[in-house]
């Protein structure tokens, strides 16, 4: 199981790092949503990956008798993906105005040479 | 010491901003809300830095979760003066704003904005747990990518997709490091880190896991390899937001990296080296950007990245001496590179060009003006007595016990640089007279015609902010007892982990 992770995140990271040295603007957005990805992945398999025993303790239990799955990495994953959400949701709505104002999708043409701002 | 005050200047920033969002289009109280929440917020940090200063660090617990599980805040002298530091820069901003940005702006929510811009710094100076830093840092970036763009002109969008696409990297890379870290450590308080860290075996994990952080904090910080986004975005947005970002934004990643470097990965030799060898490009880079530059803001922006090599390199060379100057020059360069952002924007208000080559002839005409611009530039090269010169001392003496003669050389090369650039600057914009043969239409004085309230709005967040730089050069020996004890916190983060574990651990 865990070997499948580790290519699968080697993967993301590689692509969304290709993706990213692209010129093109959606290629741009698509590299740093795999990389997120990537980066969630790699917390969920860090923090240790514990089959069919979920964070939840007897209550008549007093002691910890087995080992149960890392709720912590499942919580930091959440807010992650949250504000990657958000992140991205942005970003999306950002590149959609560069592509309405400078009519191209190519980062090279971001280069309006404007001296005079307020 | 638990206490309740360490919270504050997180949360006055948030009711300032949810208050302010409650007068979406009245534009004249959203102005005056703001400047009092500023106000409320430097009386609440002047206070935290008292305590601090008199009665040591306090933390507070969140939800009362014990320290290692639950979310610890931590105001040690260093927290709380940079949250101090903000207070002021943030005061001197919003008191700006007020003439400084178009009301149209307004109406599309700067001020809430800029005021959740606020609170995310402040969390982000006093939080001591690793993940909750990062949401803060997505706090401040999202806020910051809001003022980026309002407005919506065509280079300030162009700009804003650079800034975007680095931080955005720039966070998964600092994501990526806290996953490997909780993964060989189990915990994520940043004083529970030290202590797992400094006892694990296996240095080369260590080192690695460390690059994660120097990669993620050197982008938000605009370090050697990874700073091409600051200079072609800070010069888009208005003024006001410029000097937020240039006086605040980079130096949070400044701030962090001091942070994780002293208390979680203590540099060893590969880290120094690899800090100063950085350090030295970022000086070297930034210096060569400034030279060649011809508007106002972009010379700025490139000093900001030279600028922020001296403080790379004296954490690179960690010996106490090397870190209380880099700290001093953290603390003059926040409210020096604010306020000189804030005076470019003032010189477009006089002329309405920020061209070197079409200014000309301020001296002439606002004398008393110029005078004052010319306190906070000379602090900025650093003329003694002004703040910008105490530290180097400091910097230049670290660099000649430890034998760093190339980072000595090129700080050397990098004051010098700063030197050339402004009085360069001082030259064209201030003495030259102003050239209008080249056969363009006079330049428009948007300042005369104001009301002398107005005026004084302008003048004085820079008159204010040049007032306090005057301070920590005349009075740097009140400024170097604060740095050198934060210094001395550094070497022995050992009073840290006891304020934020030890106190807890007995019942």
């Amino acid at each position: 199981m865990e070997i499948v992770l580790v290519l699968l995140i080697g993967i993301l990271y590689a692509s969304g790092i290709f993706m990213l040295l692209r010129r093109s603007m959606v290629k741009l957005l698509i590299g740093l949503t795999l990389l997120g990805n990537g980066a969630n992945l790699l917390i969920f398999l860090l923090g240790g990956i514990t089959k069919g025993k979920p964070p939840v303790i007897d209550t008549a239990a007093k002691l910890f008798t087995d080992v149960y799955a890392d709720p912590v990495p499942q919580a930091l994953i959440l807010t992650a993906i949250v504000i990657s959400f958000g992140l991205q949701a942005f970003a999306i709505v950002l590149l959609k105005r560069v592509y309405v104002l400078v009519n191209s999708d190519d980062l090279d043409d971001l280069n309006t040479p404007e001296e005079e701002d307020i | 010491m638990t206490d309740n005050t360490l919270i504050f200047p997180v949360l006055v920033h948030l009711f300032t901003a949810i208050v302010t969002l409650f007068f979406w289009r009245k534009t004249v109280s959203q102005r005056v809300i703001s400047i009092m929440g500023s106000v409320v917020a430097m009386g609440v940090s002047i206070e935290l830095f008292a305590k601090v200063w008199t009665g040591g660090i306090l933390t507070l617990q969140a939800a009362g979760w014990d320290a290692p599980f639950g979310i610890s805040f931590v105001a040690d002298v260093f927290s709380s003066s940079m949250v101090l530091l903000t207070s002021f820069s943030g005061f001197a901003v919003s008191l700006y704003s007020a003439t400084g940005v178009a009301r149209g702006r307004m109406l599309y929510g700067y001020f809430p904005i800029f005021h959740f811009l606020l609170m995310g710094l402040n969390g982000a100076f006093l939080t001591g747990d690793i993940f909750n830093l990062y949401v803060w840092f997505e706090v401040i970036i999202i806020a910051s990518f809001v003022l980026m763009t309002l407005g919506g002109r065509k280079a300030q969008i162009e700009g804003s997709v650079k800034y975007m696409a680095m931080n955005i990297l720039a966070s998964t890379f600092f994501l990526t490091g806290i996953g490997i870290l909780y993964g060989i450590t189990g915990t994520l308080n940043m004083a529970d880190l030290s202590l797992k860290i400094g006892a694990l075996e296996n240095r080369k994990l260590v080192d690695i896991t460390a690059i994660f952080f120097v990669i993620g904090f050197g982008i938000k910080s605009a370090v050697f390899p990874l700073y091409f986004w600051l200079p072609s975005s800070y010069h888009t947005p208005p003024s006001a937001v410029a000097a937020v970002f240039g006086g605040l934004l980079t130096k949070v990643g400044i701030y962090a990296l001091f942070r994780i470097f002293t208390l979680i990965f203590i540099p060893d030799d590969f880290l120094s080296t690899l800090l100063i060898v950085l350090a030295i490009f970022t000086i070297l880079t930034g210096t060569f950007g400034a030279v060649i530059k011809n508007n106002i803001r972009r010379v700025f922006s490139y000093l900001i990245v030279c600028h922020i090599g001296f403080m790379i390199g004296g954490l690179g060379m960690y010996s106490e001496i090397a870190l209380t100057g880099a700290l001093f020059y953290l603390f003059h360069d926040i409210l020096v590179k604010t306020n000189s952002f804030l005076i470019a924007g003032l010189i477009r208000k006089l002329r309405g060009t920020m061209n070197m080559d079409k200014l000309g002839g301020l001296y002439a005409e606002y004398p008393l003006l110029s005078l004052l611009m010319a306190i906070v530039l000379f602090s900025l090269v650093g003329i003694p007595p002004l703040s910008g010169f105490w530290p180097k001392i400091y910097l230049f003496e670290a660099g000649f016990m430890d034998h760093h003669y190339l980072l000595i050389g090129a700080i050397i090369i990098g004051s010098f640089a700063t030197l050339y650039v402004i009085t360069n600057l001082w030259a064209k914009v201030f003495w030259k007279d102003q050239t209008t043969a080249t056969g363009e239409e006079l330049l428009t004085d948007d300042f005369k015609p104001m009301t002398r309230f107005r005026k004084a709005l302008l003048v004085t967040p820079i008159a204010f902010l040049a007032a306090i730089t005057l301070y920590i050069g005349l009075g740097a020996e009140n400024i170097t007892l604060v740095v050198q004890h934060i210094a001395r916190e550094m070497k022995d983060p050992s009073p840290y982990v006891e304020a934020v574990l030890g106190t807890n651990v007995s019942p």
